[in-house]
């Protein structure tokens, strides 16, 4: 059973490599502007349940249901067209290209979807404005800091219009103060364009931006939500 | 730290006399801080009066500290409420919390249970003054961040005695 309203939802999912349960019975449901902080220890899981959320990995059994759509029953083109329309994503490390500029980085989502040159890079200006970090759309990432790479690096997520952004410690390698303003800036732009996060975390500070938090541990969450 | 839940606690996994009873909070509970043995007799009338506890026996020859005390079953009731709240978050908590875990371990409650509650607790205050940091100016920042700097330490010592819960469990029931 799907939760009322639920935008995306996993249940029991099982995820082993070799011998280790990476996922051991996780649960999880967002909802639509929710955003969601994924906590737990390091190694409980918490990557590879946003992984499967994504769709990027498959987990051996369990069911995950997107807007309605059970995931495993669709094919590989179907499922990688739901991650570059419909998810947006921000990394620990941005995973910037290095060849491209800020702004071309930013577009390039939008580019891969299919979008000219010209519409795509005035978009991705706005969300660089957004984001405040117009005066970099000529830079390259190596010419750039990490809290503002970091920066690059959610605009890029959003710049699709994404209904999920799945952020994997966005703030990781940032000190506090910028690890703040990034976390304020994409929560507030998930906010207004009624993105979903879900955002991967070990540090409470950082899950203070979050609506609500569910804890990993040794491959199981318990959706808080689901179980009162 | 309530003094009388934590009596209650350690009176759940068995009766014991009033001296015993000073002694097993001490041990486990006391170390910079020992109990008087007035504090124990007034918190066990109290509890008495108020039906948590009753007196099993009484030692012959012997002043209060000679009465074996066992716990009631609202004395058990309210054990488990006072395990199941979690506390107001506020700095220097770690003694109660600490004192709650053991007791939990002690008395075979999930004390896995008690520290996700916290948790939650803790975060809910956190979330509360990010928000406040966000509408608010640099001084309602700087003034909320100290507090989150504080919550954000406990969070990580609930966390290290999350990951620590089965080693705790092994000592505490040695
Ligand atoms: N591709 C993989 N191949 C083999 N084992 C893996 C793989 N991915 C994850 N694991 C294992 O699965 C478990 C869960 O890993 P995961 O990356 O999900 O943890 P995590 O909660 O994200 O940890 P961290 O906080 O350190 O990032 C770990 O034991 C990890 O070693
Ligand atoms: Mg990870």
């Amino acid at each position: 059973m799907t939760p009322a309203g639920s935008l995306l939802t996993a249940e029991n999912l099982r995820k082993a490599y070799g011998p280790t349960n990476a996922l051991d019975g996780a649960h999880f449901s967002i909802h639509p502007g929710e955003v969601v902080a994924v906590m737990g220890p390091s190694g409980s899981g918490k990557s590879t349940l946003l992984h499967c959320l994504a769709g990027i990995v498959t987990p051996d059994s369990g069911t995950i249901t997107y807007d309605g759509r059970e995931l495993s029953a669709m094919g590989d083109a179907e499922r990688s067209a739901l991650r570059r329309g419909d998810f947006g994503f921000v990394f620990q490390f941005g995973q910037l290209v290095p060849e491209l500029t800020c702004l071309e980085n930013v577009a390039l989502p939008l580019r891969l979807n299919g979008v000219a040159r010209k519409a795509a890079e005035g978009t991705a200006l706005g969300w660089l404005e957004r984001l405040e970090i117009d005066s970099l759309a000529r830079k390259r990432p190596g010419e750039v800091s990490g809290g503002q790479g970091q920066r690059v690096a959610v605009a890029r997520s959003l710049v699709t219009g994404p209904r999920v952004v799945f952020a994997d410690e966005p703030t990781g390698a940032l000190d506090s103060l910028n690890g703040e303003r990034v976390m304020e800036l994409l929560t507030e732009a998930a906010r207004s364009t009624r993105a979903a996060v879900v955002l991967v975390t070990h540090e409470a500070r950082v899950a203070a931006y979050s609506d609500r938090e569910i804890v990993v541990r040794d491959g199981r969450s318990r959706d808080l939500e689901r179980s009162s | 730290m309530s003094i009388s839940h934590t009596l209650l606690g350690l009176l759940e996994s068995g009766p014991r006399h009033g001296y015993d009873l000073k002694r097993a909070f001490d041990q486990r509970f006391g170390h910079d801080r020992p109990l008087h043995y007035g504090q124990v007799y007034s918190t066990m009338s109290r509890l008495l009066k108020n039906g948590l506890v009753e007196v099993e026996g009484v030692e012959p020859g012997g002043g209060p500290e000679r009465k074996r005390y066992a716990i009631t079953d609202a004395g058990i009731t309210d054990v488990a409420q006072w395990l199941a709240e979690p506390e107001k978050p506020e700095p220097y908590l770690q003694s109660t919390l600490f004192t709650k875990v053991v007791l939990a371990l002690l008395t075979g409650r999930s004390a896995a249970d008690l520290l996700d509650a916290q948790r939650s607790e803790h975060l809910r205050l956190m979330r509360e003054l990010t928000e406040r940091k966000r509408t608010g100016d640099l001084a309602d920042q700087l003034i909320c961040d100290h507090a989150l700097f504080h919550l954000e330490a406990d969070l990580r010592w609930l966390e290290l005695t999350a990951a620590r819960l089965d080693a705790l469990a092994a000592e505490v029931r040695a």
